[in-house]
């Protein structure tokens, strides 16, 4: 008897490993010569070198005082640290064996050119949608690169987890392969940012939170996330900024980082549009804002701005209520020589505390890491610095946080301050 | 090692990257006339521009500023005639002076983004500048008068 249902056992385990064998195996690619430099065509490596702006790749495929597209960014998932690749011509440690084919294969199908299958830390189910002429010349510009030999760092996904097999299954529940498909009945600035937004430009792997095992949720769509240590804002109607943004708003900020309504690009944002979508033309820029301009509903919210950043520019100036409000003496001694405003309208190089994004969450992680941190002269608002307040303590900032959100926004008060900006710090040291 | 522009002038500094801008300008550049109040970004003695805004040097790390132009009170006017620099003597603004730098360099930023300012607007813009001598109607009277010189030039 027991025998038997060894047996029976046995089979079914070696059943499932056969298949998801079947599954799962994928052929290798027949390496190639690197190419030589110079041999493809400099238009296509021109547009390539747009649309890796446009993909902000360096920004995950550099590390910190990296070389650029070396690989070795640490990115740490609920699954572990996953180290991204080096994607440089290199031979032996990057992507200079690799024919256009098993480079395309790697984008839309997230398996790299041995076979192998890649974590969906690289977003190949965006990359799905993107056309064979900008993989192709994507691909002329990656190959085009100075080879760098950096070898892959460790990934610390634990076992069964880092058994590359079982990406098989995460496909085959949630990869919709398949080129984007326009939309005849939108317009052609529509098409185009939706395009660039699920293609390449992968918008939703930061601002659509991801289910149990780390799949974007469909039918939360950019609802917003906590992604690297920072939200990722909602990008739909429940966006808590109190000026709504609209077309113009949202061209302005991926443009040039700062929205004079809504504040300035911080963290991995300010990457990506500084060093990514900085490349792209401003029609690009301008279709992205068509795109999300819709998505979070601007056209119905229209009404809401006037009436906040009036309010905002009374609140600016606002004389501390009473003395001993330590958050409100922290405020006119540390943020009001930069942060204030009057009417009629803020200044883009001061931020308007009353109308960022980064007050009206529900989650202070935002205003926290920025406090903490400062913003770089080269984020955000190019040559406009925030210094760093990592110095002031726990409870100080705790005190100027909650007086911020008091006074200058109608939510409610965040709880357990001290206790995240203790996590926040922690978090930041650790990265 | 950071390089950055200093009162027009391109230098690199060896200080550490941590090194607050402050002991950058005054000890390895030996430019004295920002000062050193509190040492945590709350009290706006040691105000200088970067690109051309006031930030406080204390709490800025010298790497943070890497590529950028400095000005310090010495760079402000190469004559030491800046309007506000003018109207700090017409008004007689210092009394110990210590703080003195720091509040012409907020203050010009101020005059730069409101360039007629209300009474209001230099309270909250200057309140983080301390003066322990308590000059502040001197000040906010120096700075209404450079305004108005300012606003002749144009």
């Amino acid at each position: 008897m027991f025998r038997r249902w060894l047996l029976g056992i046995l089979a079914v385990v070696a059943f499932a490993v056969v298949g998801l064998f079947v599954i799962a195996w994928r052929p290798s690619i027949a390496p190639i010569e690197p190419p030589v430099a110079g041999s493809f065509p400099p238009e296509r490596v021109a547009r390539g070198a747009v649309l890796a702006g446009a993909g902000y790749c360096a920004t995950c495929h550099t590390a910190r005082g990296g070389a650029r597209y070396a690989g070795g960014y640490p990115m740490a998932t609920a699954f572990g640290t996953i180290h991204s690749t080096n994607i440089t011509p290199d031979p032996d440690t990057g992507i200079g064996r690799w024919s256009e084919a098993a480079f395309v294969r790697a984008m839309r199908s997230g398996v790299a050119r041995d076979g192998s299958h890649l974590f969906p830390a690289f977003p190949f189910d965006h990359f799905t949608k993107v056309t064979d002429q900008d993989l192709g010349d994507l691909y002329a510009f990656l190959m085009s690169q100075p080879p760098v030999a950096a070898p892959p760092r460790e990934n610390t996904v634990p076992f069964p987890l880092d058994v590359r097999a079982l990406q098989a299954g995460w496909k085959l529940l949630f990869l919709r392969k398949g080129v984007f498909e326009p939309d005849p009945a939108r317009s052609e600035a529509w098409n185009r940012g939706a395009y660039l937004a699920e293609g390449l430009s992968h918008c939703g792997a930061c601002h659509t939170p991801r289910n149990a095992v780390g799949a974007e949720r469909r039918s939360a769509a950019y609802a917003g996330a906590l992604v690297d240590g920072w939200e990722a804002p909602p990008l739909t109607a429940a966006n808590p900024a109190p000026v709504p943004w609209n077309e113009d708003a949202l061209y302005a900020y991926l443009r040039s980082g700062v929205s004079a309504l809504h504040g300035s690009a911080a963290g991995s944002m300010s990457e990506v549009v500084h060093d990514g979508l900085s490349k792209l033309p401003d029609a690009d820029i301008r279709a992205l804002a068509v795109y999300f301009a819709e998505v979070s509903g601007a056209a119905a919210r229209a009404d809401r701005g006037d009436a906040a950043v009036t309010a905002a520019l009374a609140a600016s100036g606002q004389a501390p209520s009473s003395a001993s409000d330590a958050g409100a003496e922290l405020y006119r001694a540390a943020c009001a020589s930069c942060h204030y405003n009057r009417a009629p309208a803020p200044l883009a190089a001061r931020p308007e505390l009353a109308l960022v994004s980064a007050l009206g969450s529900d989650d202070p992680t935002n205003l926290i890491r920025v406090v903490l941190e400062g913003i770089g002269v080269e984020e955000g608002m190019p040559g406009v610095l925030m210094p760093p307040f990592a110095h002031l303590r726990d409870a100080e900032l705790a005190a100027l946080a909650a007086y911020l959100r008091r006074t200058r926004t109608t939510r409610p008060p965040w709880p357990d301050l001290e206790a995240k900006i203790a996590e926040v710090r922690r978090h930041a040291a650790g990265t | 090692m950071t390089s950055l522009t200093i009162n027009e002038r391109e230098v690199t500094v060896t200080s550490g990257e941590d090194t607050p801008l402050l002991w950058v300008i005054r000890d390895e550049l030996g430019l004295t006339g920002t000062k050193f109040g509190c040492g945590i970004g709350l009290c706006g003695a040691c105000t200088v521009h970067v690109d051309g805004r006031a930030i406080r040097s204390c709490i800025t790390p010298v790497a943070a500023v890497a590529g950028t132009r400095i000005t310090t009170i010495e760079g402000l006017d190469p004559a030491g005639a800046h309007p506000l620099q003018k109207a700090w003597i017409a008004t007689q603004a210092p009394q110990c002076g210590y703080c003195q730098s720091g509040q012409i360099m907020q203050a010009a930023t101020l005059l730069k983004d409101f360039p007629e300012p209300t009474d209001r607007d230099i309270d909250a813009v200057m309140g983080g500048n301390l003066c322990r001598c308590m000059a502040y109607v001197r000040i906010r009277k120096a700075i209404h008068l450079a305004a108005a010189e300012l606003k002749e030039r144009e």
